[in-house]
């Protein structure tokens, strides 16, 4: 079986700067697996601009986007396999759980069939799908026109092929607002786009240049409550909703048209993950990650899509390098513990069950943690620091207004200077704090002059902030994130 | 004077403002905007609204059958549809790389339409 250092799963923009900056970081042992027959993932059918502005300082389409990567991994000749279905993930068999298990990753293509390759670190890059059109939740016939938008979307912009003529659009996420333009512009009449919360869910530029340029009405609180037609859609009636978002009687409005796209919203891509034994995340679908970006099972990262779902692209790759990054100095650390050559690389090959393995339970502080120091250069902060806080774990615990977070949780020991928690808020709020609160102190207030579910927001933290706020003795903390009016 | 209301698109904060123009068409006023940037968009919006057009070409003899484009810079907006009109008629013929002209000038703007995606012959 072939062994890698690394293996990442999609060459999304995800998958592909995770192994630019895992090859950047000095890893030369890399593959990146993809089932499709190109690299760049979504983006390859998101042929609008808008893409790159904070990563490039150009506004690039998808497409473009996508080549600037591909061409990064090309050039550094990262190993890429195409149309390469990743089957299953799972721990080398027999392994003992603390002895750093290999991650057997099994693949399927057309030439070479099924095969299995060896991992010491995975790292997550599938992205995400389309909820699907169960979410419409309309009894009577299923006729043919009913897209979701991302479909329609792959059909116009790969294919070739317009799905219809008069068009109604269900959901105002920005996948939702980019084909009603696309549809347009491509000669169909898009008669309306109905979304069912009080606000869009998408971006605000996407209104302006995809519905208002147009002409095109949005009808927020409105939901679609009949489908008329039995082999192709020949109407479709929208009607107000109350706050509990359900229909009002006598506000039904009835369009004709022969396609009703669905666009209500992205889900990440976890099959794979949860086959695996990676915790997820009620809220977001994806897995549940430290500061490292690395999931509950050692070794194995997160990032873009997969992991909560973006809507810039930039945050992607930039996310993605991170969790590259970690992934490398995670094969590090394994390295450095065996290479040290001494009674530690050995204990621990015979399955952890030596000095090493103890010591490093005991907080790194051991011969396992001297060793490391002495083969890699960032490892010597690490355990010349273990005297104070290192130990401390702290939660995030996302509170009102704060739907989720990433990272949910971050060890002191492995914090970087800064740290970026990435989080969605479940409403549109104007004029509010972002305040993060450790053990129920105050540490950090942003001002917002407006937040809302379709922008997803940042909150940086300093190391030295933490700790500044940090007891002796103390190992576990609670940091709650919130939004606040005043 | 003729008012026109406008959503600023420079940031995530969206801007409601108003702006004044007067018979000439030429912009006096504008108001709501929280910084420079919204007063800027919103008299090149009222005077000369621009904006980069993408699409799909048609390819012959690839290994896909449509190929992205975009127009190189920004092209007035009401030339969109003749901008569309254009590609729609046009094809290539394969290989196509990002980058490559395909259009020397789309519908009389004086732009280029340009490929953003790469398709290979096949
Ligand atoms: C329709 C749409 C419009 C968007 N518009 C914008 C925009 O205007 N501006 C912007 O900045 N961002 C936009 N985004 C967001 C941006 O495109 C995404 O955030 C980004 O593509 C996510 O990257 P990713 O690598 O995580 O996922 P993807 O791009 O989805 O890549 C995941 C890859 O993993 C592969 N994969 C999955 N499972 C497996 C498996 N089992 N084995 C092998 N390979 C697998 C997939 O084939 C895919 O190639 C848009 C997104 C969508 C969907
Ligand atoms: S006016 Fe300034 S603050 Fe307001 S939306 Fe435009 S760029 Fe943002």
């Amino acid at each position: 079986m072939k062994r890698y250092d690394i293996v990442i799963i999609g060459a999304g923009p995800a998958g592909l700067a995770a192994a630019v900056a895992a090859f950047d970081d000095g890893a030369r042992s890399i593959l990146v697996l993809e089932r499709d027959r190109e690299a760049g993932g979504i983006l390859n059918q998101c042929i609008h601009n808008g893409f790159g502005l904070h990563t490039f300082k150009e506004e690039l389409t998808g497409p473009e986007y996508a080549d600037r990567f591909v061409r990064q991994a090309g050039e550094r000749g990262i190993e890429c396999r195409l149309n390469t279905m990743v089957m299953d993930i799972g721990a080398e068999p027999g392994a003992a759980p603390d002895a750093h298990p290999m991650k057997y990753v099994t693949a399927m293509s057309r030439e070479d069939g099924l095969y299995q390759v060896a991992a010491r670190a995975v790292i997550l890059a599938m992205g995400c799908r389309e909820r699907p059109r169960g979410a419409l939740n309309i009894p009577g016939y299923r006729p043919a026109g009913i897209y979701s938008a991302g479909t329609a979307q792959r059909l116009v912009n790969m294919e070739g092929y317009l799905p219809g003529k008069k068009v109604v659009i269900l959901g105002s996420g920005d996948i939702g607002l980019i084909m009603a333009r696309r549809m347009t512009l491509e000669g169909a009449k898009v008669q309306v786009v109905a979304e069912l919360m009080p606000y869009s869910g998408g971006l605000k530029r996407n209104i302006v240049q995809c519905l208002d340029d147009y002409g095109i009405p949005l009808k927020l609180s409105h939901t679609v409550v009949d489908i008329q037609g039995k082999e192709r859609v020949e109407g479709v009636t929208i009607a107000r909703v109350d706050e509990n978002r359900r229909p009002v009687a006598g506000t039904e409005e009835t369009y004709e048209c022969d396609t009703l796209l669905l666009s209500v919203g992205l889900i990440p891509e976890n099959e794979l993950s949860a086959g695996l034994g990676v915790e997820l995340s009620p809220v977001t679908s994806g897995p549940v990650v430290n500061e490292s970006l690395e999931t509950n099972v050692e070794g194995v990262f997160a990032c873009g899509n997969v992991l909560h779902v973006h809507d810039l692209v930039d945050f992607v790759s930039e996310e993605a390098a991170l969790a590259g990054k970690n992934a490398v100095a995670y094969v590090r650390r394994l390295e450095a513990a065996e290479g040290g050559a001494g009674q530690a690389a050995r204990d621990e090959a015979e399955g952890g069950a030596g000095q090493a393995a103890r010591d490093e339970a005991e907080g790194g502080a051991g011969q396992a943690a001297r060793d490391e120091a002495e083969g890699g250069s960032d490892s010597v902060e690490d355990a010349v620091k273990s005297a104070d806080n290192e130990s401390a774990v702290v939660e995030i615990s996302p509170r009102s207004g704060v739907r989720y977070t990433v990272p949910s949780h971050i060890r002191m020991s492995h914090m970087q200077e800064e740290q970026v928690v990435r989080f969605r808020v479940g409403d549109v709020y104007k004029n509010c704090f972002i305040r993060a609160y450790l053990n129920g102190r105050q540490i950090v207030s942003r001002k917002r002059p407006v937040m809302a579910p379709g922008e997803m927001e940042q909150l940086k933290l300093k190391k030295g902030q933490l700790l500044e706020y940090m007891e002796p003795g103390t190992d576990s903390y609670c940091l709650e994130i919130k939004v606040e009016e005043k | 004077m003729n008012k026109r209301q406008l959503i600023c698109i420079g940031c995530p904060l969206g801007c409601q403002m108003e702006a004044e123009q007067n018979e000439g068409g030429e912009v006096v006023s504008v108001k709501g905007n929280t910084c420079p940037r919204g007063d800027a968009y919103a008299r090149k919006e009222l005077t000369c609204p621009t904006r980069i057009v993408t699409s799909t070409v048609r390819v012959e003899g690839g290994a896909r059958h449509m190929v992205p484009v975009k127009t190189k810079e920004d092209v007035p907006k009401e030339k969109i549809f003749d901008c569309m009109e254009e590609i729609r008629r046009l094809a290539v013929t394969a290989p196509v790389a990002v980058g490559d002209v395909l259009l020397a000038d789309v519908a009389g703007t004086g732009v280029a339409l340009v490929a953003t995606g790469n398709v290979a012959a096949g």
